[in-house]
């Protein structure tokens, strides 16, 4: 027990904050930073399993959470049977000459000896196979935009329920690990950062700009979610009567009939959301919890020892046998598929997907801070560092609103100084995240809660 | 006549502005490539120190706007750049004593470094967003054009016009010297041998009596010079944005890269092969075969090989290309 000690008070403190923040902003926001708090130990656990049990880093997370988003898309929207008419046949074409291409690729790789003329046949299979894409899926493509470009204009999804789509990001996100990893993962440490970084920048240029397959940069909004909502919640009778039932006490005080039931509908209207954020919390509890089992028995099963010895030093335990190139190619995957998982969950959790919202330093570098501040290699540092970092970064702003009044009390309100440093308020979480991070950096380089393994 | 317009218009449209871009992309190459030679790591603050150093003279520019200093045809703001190079210089020195040298001296791993400088660039994007907003800022004045397209129609004749922006001029010709000034530094000087010994072989460089901190402050100091005039010239030909700034870190990445990491004179023309092939894909052909075909065989559609949206999607493609089949760069760097 004593050796939980510090993972159950950092823990309890973070607890502590979010009520906190319950207690005196509101309900609804502190289940909102909850639920992405939740989604951001997703993602650093993802992360944690590629940098801190394998050593591996993947700048890459903001292209495998944007396509866990287009799983969202593709599996919760109901198709378009319009589109489908008009170009569905050529984009399935499409489809099969890419998986053609690639396997002549593969055929021409294997078959011939190292040579000039094979460097010419791949590059021609290519140039060959861009054209007739080109060419099948143009008038295709133009045609499915044309289709409703207001409200549809691309070949909608499957219209199954969006739960779904977490499995379904995490096959597509470990999918172009696989990818990426069979492409980039012999480079050397940050030469892999560096690429990884810009493979995922041109996932998200096509997801932005290919308007047939999920809008583009139009957005697709409104997709059904797993919850109830809340229009429909505060219709429902048992849903009053448990509001009813929560706030007695409120409501006894109030003597008028009249006065009690609008008091009620008020407090029905503002407790539906709060429900709707627990139902998410509770989904999305889960599958941490879940994950977090898996990891942790990962973690200290052969296969966990083995990648901290490659980790550590990776001759050694290739001379031991281990094939280092199948293992680290193994954990790209499982890491980036778990970031695919929440990539999908948050955009179950906003019920919309927009493209253009993926930016690195949101999507890729603030996950790396959480996975640094809480540190690296342990779980429950990972989750940690998630909770902390996205809690510093929404309440940064209220935060530098209080240190700028206190600071410059002295000065009147209209002094142009004071008015230009409450303006930029949003920009000192950067300022919050940076100097965060070079302190831990510098005085705890193992983060929050550092990696601990114990050997039975 | 027709092959004269078709040529006026890759001038135009393709050559001209390729070649500023690949400068301003260029030094900025030449900036991470110093780092990661000398210092080792990546540099992940480098589009943000960049903002930083043309923020300083595009405040320095606003303040001699209003004292009515001007330079006339050129642009002030090449009055406000050794200012903000000395504010540069001073802002990458301190972080480096209260940030980098800890790293260093400790012989921790480039990764770790890189890290770090993940932290520093979030510092820095805060303090240029704070000073000067993230909005879009426009600090050019002086003459526009060299080369207007209708002055150019009227003295030739011809029917395509070659417009040549003063700032596209003046970007590629301050880049010469700059570049120029630093090969001739980095070859015939004692003091940039010795950073080249350094960057070569560490160990060897310090037995041979050459002071690692000296070495590691010039390295600084050339980088400031870089960061600033590039941010600035990227600045006075488009428009100064942070956000800009710290996209533009990729495609400065992907030039030192493909150019061979470590090598200035591979970042240098790394510049260049971003910018051409960026421009070149994206480019819709068609007015150059109407040119250059016979009418009948003029082109229905665009012939443009990328949609103008994948520009910053080309540079990274030909990075991972490079990284595949000549993982040290075109122009051998440091052995990946």
């Amino acid at each position: 027990m004593k050796q939980y000690a510090n993972v159950i008070t950092a823990y309890a403190i973070m607890i502590g904050l979010i009520i906190l923040v319950g207690i005196f902003q509101s309900w609804n926001i502190a289940f909102s930073i909850f639920n992405l708090c939740l989604i951001s130990a997703v993602m650093t656990m993802g992360a944690n399993i590629q940098w801190g049990y394998a050593g591996l880093i993947n700048f890459g997370i903001m292209g495998y959470t944007a396509l866990g988003g287009l799983a969202a898309v593709l599996v919760s929207v109901p198709p378009v049977r319009e589109a489908w008419q008009v170009g569905g046949l050529s984009m399935l074409f499409c489809l099969f000459i890419i998986v053609l291409i690639v396997f002549s690729i593969r055929y021409v790789l294997k078959n011939f000896q190292k040579s000039k003329r094979k460097n010419i046949y791949i590059a021609s299979i290519i140039v060959i196979g861009l054209i007739i894409l080109r060419i099948v899926s143009g008038p295709a493509i133009h045609s499915i935009e044309a289709v409703e470009p207001a409200k549809t204009g691309f070949l909608g999804g499957l219209g199954l329920p969006i739960i779904f789509s977490w499995i379904v990001g995490a096959f597509f996100a470990g999918g172009l690990a696989y990818i990426i990893g069979k492409v980039a993962l012999g480079l050397r440490a940050d030469y892999l950062a560096i690429a990884t970084l810009l493979i995922s920048e041109i996932v998200i240029a096509i997801i932005k700009h290919e308007d047939w397959l999920a809008r583009g940069v139009k957005n697709v909004i409104g997709l059904k979610r797993p919850v109830p909502y809340e229009v429909n919640l505060q219709s429902e009778q048992w849903f009053i009567d448990l509001v009813a039932k929560w706030n007695r006490g409120v409501l006894d005080l109030i003597s008028t009939a009249e006065g009690k039931q609008a008091a009620l509908s008020q407090l029905v209207i503002e407790s539906s959301s709060v429900f709707v954020k627990i139902c998410y919390s509770g989904l999305f509890l889960t599958v941490v919890v879940i994950l977090l089992i898996i990891t942790q028995k990962a973690l200290y099963s052969p296969w966990g020892r083995m990648m901290r010895a490659i980790r550590d030093n990776e001759e050694a335990a290739n001379a031991m046998g281990k094939n280092v190139v199948k293992q680290h190619l193994l954990i790209f995957i499982l890491g980036s598929a778990i970031v695919g998982i929440a990539g999908a969950m948050m955009v179950t959790h906003d019920g919309l997907f927009t493209p253009g919202s993926y930016r690195p330093m949101r999507y890729t570098f603030l996950i790396w801070v959480m996975v640094i501040v809480g540190g690296s290699g342990n779980n429950f540092g990972a989750i940690l560092g998630g909770f902390a970092v996205w809690f510093l970064w929404i309440e940064a702003a209220p935060i530098a609103l209080f240190l700028i009044n206190l600071f410059t009390s002295g000065l009147a309100d209209t002094n142009a100084f004071k008015l230009h440093l409450i303006d930029s308020v949003p920009y000192f979480r950067f300022l919050m995240m940076g100097i965060g991070l070079l302190l831990i950096m510098r005085y705890r380089p193992k983060g929050i809660l550092p990696e601990k393994i114990n050997i039975k | 006549m027709d092959f004269l317009n078709a040529i006026i218009l890759l001038l135009n449209y393709i050559i001209v502005p390729a070649l500023a871009y690949g400068s301003q992309l260029a030094l900025g190459a030449i900036f991470v490539t110093l780092i990661y030679g000398i210092l080792r790591f990546a540099n992940f603050a480098t589009g943000d120190m960049m903002s930083f150093g043309t923020m300083v003279a595009i405040l320095f520019t606003w303040y001699f706007q209003s004292l009515g200093i001007s330079l006339g045809v050129l642009p002030t703001a090449i009055l406000a750049i050794p200012l903000a190079i000395v504010f540069m210089i001073l802002y990458m020195l301190t972080i480096d004593k209260f940030v980098f040298s800890y790293y260093r001296i400790k012989k921790s791993p480039p990764v770790q470094l890189a890290m770090v400088s993940i932290g520093v660039m979030f510092v820095t994007q805060a303090i240029v967003r704070i000073i000067i907003g993230p909005f879009d800022r426009r600090f050019f004045d002086g003459e526009k054009f060299i080369i207007k397209a209708n002055q150019f129609k009227e003295m030739t004749g011809l029917n395509e016009g070659l417009t040549i922006k003063s700032t596209q001029v003046l970007t590629i010709f301050l880049t010469i010297i700059v570049v120029s000034i630093l090969f001739w530094f980095l070859n015939k000087t004692k003091t940039g041998k010795s950073m080249r010994a350094y960057s070569d072989n560490e160990d060897l460089a310090l037995l041979s009596g050459i002071d690692p901190k000296r070495v590691v402050m010039i390295t600084w100091m050339i980088a400031g010079i870089l960061a600033t005039i590039g941010g600035v010239l990227y600045g006075l030909d488009k428009s100064f944005k942070p956000f800009t700034y710290f996209n533009n870190m990729l495609p400065i990445f992907a030039a030192a890269i493909v150019g061979g990491i470590g090598n200035p004179f591979g970042a240098f023309l790394g510049g260049y092969v971003i910018a051409f092939s960026e421009i070149f894909l994206t480019y819709a052909y068609k007015k150059f075969f109407m040119y250059m075909l016979p009418e009948s065989m003029e082109p229905n559609s665009l012939i443009q090989l990328l949609s103008t949206d994948y520009k910053f999607a080309v540079s990274f493609s030909i990075l991972v290309i490079v990284l595949l089949f000549r993982p040290s760069g075109i122009f051998k760097g440091k052995i990946l």
